[in-house]
């Protein structure tokens, strides 16, 4: 027991507690005097969530930690079964059918699919000779990421299946091309620019800096072709993404789009979410209005404000104070866990570290960042804050099992 | 395996740390616009309108009292109106008017309160009132609008409107906001201030579907209106309302003092209106009404029109002929009554038959006298000096400027000076002879009847007047305004009165005054007939 990692398992508790105060915060109710306690309040549910969060601890680090190793295909295959079961038999709750409803309460299977998919990332990226650079490994691993995803798109749930996003950063780390990511980030940056700057006027723009481009350089056959080709590619891409965003993107994605780009525009419609968190956080000035003395979440100005938007509740009672020390709580932790994944001998260790910091890195930045304006309104829960059972078991799933393999880091044999 | 990959998670996680946390300090510390719309967000601001004073007659009736009304509010951005058709048919308004409306309440804010219906009456609003829950968003200000138990006086009560942009913009005591009421004319501008009191405001706290969730701060920034002070007026309604009945299909003003105080007892313009048409949704409509009516009803014949006072004028200037010593009291004159053309026979008068006869021929003389006293050779220098004195001995009994009633817009007349004649003839170009007309109260002079009443009043008191005024007590204070009560001489001896009042209470008893007899009450009068619509004055010892 003494290997467990403390630092990581007492962050994993403070930010569990911090959450759960603020989640009674966020729907406190000054006439109903209701205790945080109280099962009708999200605060009382989120209260038994982390009890049982607390069983499945012991759980987990009871368990060999062989297991995880030796079932994770295992694991994987069920999970998806039930990602596809749940497209027949789930509730539909606010446009997505990712829910099954047991008993009152609701579980969400695609939460849990993140840990699946990581112990099957793991499994598979740390068999014998797995090269990132072989064409068929990359395929099959990009199967094993890519399968949960379009599932979950089918249910409905974009924003979940966007997490899965998250393990390009683990590929990144065990040997993937970085011309794919400079690529992808490009293609990101291009994105937005054609968002924001009118279209005629980025391509013109394009158009001035190749032909510098070929008029400084060297005037070879080749390498002017190159760069119009490259041109053509991207002047197709500006085209593309008004099409994307004008044809394919559903009017809600669209409008949560222009709600990043510009919330004034529209500060009642697609900019309601966007101007009201940040009415909310910006209130609460340097040190807070006080706990529970919060009015923009509690009078429902914020939606979702125990689940998607708990950090608005944190920034308007806490003030700047609250939110940078829960910043720097979340830095550390996730900073820790990379460590924790950096001294592991076994690959499939490591990968699966990776991909716990990962998953919980885009969670992080995705939710704090659209609470603040820098990221469009995706709805993702910020791990272990956010009111949600399932959201809260799944994390702490995904962690534990690192710190069970962790604590055993000692006895395993390394394969080179 | 590149190393340095080891350390790109970390640095990102870092990085987006530090990004979060600068963004966080801009948004939560530099940028300080976010904590008033959180305010606003939450905050309904309430206005509690003060309690507007109301006005009593002398015997303690209501002359002016408040009506409740109810403005009916409209939070847009919480407004929810499911159908419609009832909502217009329970307001009695058209589907069109509703979306201006609404419009219009949108373009203002969408997060604060405007007016969408102003000044339901108590009965329109009732109708309205069991269907408000259905109607989130909407809410109802009680407000009070003037209400009258008559129909007289509407003149010089005046009357209240919303303030407007202009007078907002010309506001220095910073105390009025667009939609409140102010007094426009009359008492209820001449005492705005005192009626006025003062509005408090109430912070309410609201959620987003805007029901309320209690007092802002415990109420901390609360204030409480603080009510207008009520107005005892000297008018009597009954002898109000008398005397607007005898005026009743006449156009002109008329004016009783009490002149032992100065109080007015009834002040009259004729045609007038109804006050209550003033109060209420139908202003506009009534106002342009009354402004396009060629009988003026919106104008206070009493103090705002003035007429050649004709032969009321008489007394006068008998009364500075016995004070300049250039009649003595029982001095016959002869009229032959050749000068000018009479009523009254040829003949020997004095003082006292001259003005019961109203003798023109008299008037004539004595007008010389004063005018030329022989202060200078030159006739014409001598008329100037006259002038001067005569127009000084007017003006002592309030004639030639207003008299300070507090009623707005009082007009002064005019009683002609030398500058006034040197415009007119040129300097040096003018005597007595130029000038005659103005003996007998013709021509250049004009009065307007509370100067006449006053003056009646001053020859009553035999040498002094309180100012005219309406209101005798502002509050509890038992006391009006304190110029009202200082005692104005008018630079006669008491003694040059008594041959006067003789005289002016023979011409209502014996003479061309016997219509104003009252059995019982000594009454003075003195009749005068002008090319204008007669002004009557009674005073009353």
């Amino acid at each position: 027991m003494n290997k467990i990692d403390w630092l990581v398992v007492s962050t994993y508790l403070v930010l569990v507690l911090l959450g759960w105060l603020n989640i009674y915060a966020a729907v406190y109710d000054e006439e109903l005097q209701k205790g945080i306690f109280d099962l009708s309040l999200n605060s009382g549910k989120q209260f038994l969530w982390i009890c049982t969060s607390m069983v499945i601890i012991i759980v987990i680090m009871t368990v060999d930690f062989r297991f995880y190793d030796s079932f994770a295909y295992i694991v994987y295959g069920l999970i998806m079964l039930m990602l596809v079961f749940v497209l027949f038999a789930g509730t539909k709750v606010a446009g997505s059918t990712s829910w099954f409803s047991i008993a009152g309460f609701r579980v969400q299977p695609s939460e849990f699919a993140k840990f699946a998919t990581a112990l099957a990332l793991a499994k598979y990226m740390s068999k014998v000779n797995y090269k990132l650079s072989n064409f068929n490994d990359l395929l099959v691993t990009g199967a094993i990421i890519v399968l949960p995803a379009v599932l979950i798109i089918v249910q409905g749930d974009t924003g979940t299946a966007l997490v899965f996003g998250a393990f390009v950063l683990v590929m990144y780390r065990e040997g993937l091309n970085p011309t794919i990511l400079v690529i992808g980030l490009i293609a990101i940056a291009l994105f937005v620019l054609t968002l924001v700057i009118d279209q005629k006027i980025l391509i013109i723009a394009v158009l001035v800096v190749g032909a510098l481009v070929i008029l400084l350089g060297k005037k070879k056959w080749k390498r002017i072709a190159t760069i119009v080709a490259g041109m053509l590619i991207v002047i197709s891409v500006i085209w593309s993404v008004d099409y994307f965003v004008n044809e394919i993107l559903k009017p809600h994605q669209q409008n949560r789009i222009k709600a990043l780009i510009n919330p004034e525009a529209d500060p009642l419609g697609y900019g309601w979410n966007v101007t009201q968190s940040k009415i909310a956080i910006g209130s609460g000035g340097l040190l807070g209005k006080g706990y529970l003395q919060g009015t923009q979440t509690k009078f429902d100005f914020v939606p979702e404000q125990s689940t998607d938007f708990i950090f608005c509740t944190l920034g308007e009672e806490q003030g700047w104070l609250g939110t940078t020390l829960v910043i720097f709580l979340f830095v550390f932790f996730m900073v820790r866990i990379v460590h924790i994944a950096e001294r592991q001998k076994e690959t499939f260790a490591r990968v699966y570290g990776y991909s716990v910091a990962s998953i919980l890195f885009l969670h992080f930045m995705v939710n704090v960042g659209m609470t603040i304006g820098l990221f469009p309104v995706i709805g993702i829960p910020l791990p272990l804050f956010s009111y949600g059972g399932s959201s809260l078991w799944a994390f702490t799933i995904l962690i534990f099992i690192l710190l069970k393999i962790d604590a055993h880091r000692m006895q395993v044999l390394v394969r080179h | 395996m590149d190393n340095n990959r080891k350390y790109i998670l970390q640095f990102a996680i870092i990085l987006v740390g530090l990004i979060y946390c600068i963004k966080l300090f801009q948004i939560q510390f530099l940028d300080d616009t976010y904590g008033p719309a959180a305010e606003d967000n939450i905050l309904r601001k309430i206005r509690d309108y003060s309690y507007r004073g109301v006005i009593y007659d002398k015997k303690g009736r209501l002359l002016v009292h408040n009506d409740p009304v109810f403005d009916l509010m409209v939070v847009p951005r919480q407004a929810s109106v499911k159908d419609t058709t009832r909502f217009c048919s329970l307001l009695n308004i058209t589907r069109e008017d509703f979306i201006v409306r609404m419009e219009t309440a949108r373009e203002f804010d969408l997060f604060q309160p405007s007016v969408f219906m102003k000044m339901l009456s108590m009965k329109d609003f009732a109708r309205f009132q069991d269907f408000l829950v259905d109607y989130p968003g909407f809410y109802p200000q009680a407000r009070s609008l003037r209400g009258y138990n008559h129909s007289s006086m509407a003149n010089a009560l005046g009357y209240v409107g919303e303030i407007s942009k202009r007078m907002l913009e010309n506001d220095t005591t910073g105390s009025y906001k667009q939609g409140d009421y102010i007094g426009i004319s009359g008492l209820e501008l001449e005492y705005e201030k005192e009626l006025k009191g003062q509005n408090g405001v109430k912070y309410k706290m609201v959620n987003v579907r805007g029901v309320e969730k209690g007092p802002f701060k415990e109420g901390k920034r609360d204030t409480l209106s603080v009510a207008g002070l009520n107005l005892t007026a000297t008018i009597d309604l009954d002898l109000q309302q008398y005397g607007e009945w005898l005026m009743e299909g006449l156009a002109g003003g008329a004016v009783a003092l009490d002149p032992q105080t100065g109080e007015v007892l009834s002040i009259i313009s004729s045609p007038s209106y109804d006050p209550a048409s003033l109060s209420g949704r139908r202003f506009s409509e009534n106002f342009a009404e009354l402004t396009m009516d060629s009988l003026k009803p919106l104008f206070n014949r009493a103090i705002m029109s003035v007429y050649p006072p004709g032969s009321t004028f008489k007394p006068l200037q008998a009364l500075i002929a016995l004070q300049e010593g250039v009649i003595q009291p029982r001095e016959q004159i002869f009229c032959s009554g050749g000068l000018v053309g009479d009523h009254a026979p040829a003949g020997y008068y004095d003082v006292f038959k001259a003005i019961k006869m109203s003798s023109n021929n008299y008037f004539y003389i004595v007008f010389k006298r004063i005018i030329n006293q022989e202060l200078s050779p030159n006739t014409f220098i001598d008329s100037r000096l006259g002038l001067e004195k005569w127009n000084e001995y007017l003006r002592g009994f309030g004639l030639g400027q207003p008299v300070g009633i507090d009623i707005p817009n009082e007009k002064g007349g005019q009683i002609p000076s030398p500058q006034l004649y040197n415009r007119i003839y040129g300097e040096d170009r003018w005597k007595w002879s130029t000038i005659n007309s103005i003996s007998i109260g013709q021509g250049e002079i004009s009065i307007s009847p509370l100067q006449m009443a006053n003056f009646a009043a001053a020859i009553a008191n035999k040498g002094y007047f309180y100012t005219p005024h309406i209101i005798k007590e502002i509050g509890n204070t038992g006391k009006p305004r304190p110029e009202y009560l200082t005692k104005h001489y008018v630079g006669i001896d008491t003694v040059h009165f008594a041959p006067v009042i003789d005289a002016m209470e023979s011409v209502v008893n014996e003479g061309t005054g016997f219509r104003a007899q009252i059995p019982g009450i000594k009454v003075c009068g003195k009749t005068g007939t002008s090319q204008n619509p007669h002004g009557e004055d009674h005073s009353v010892l």
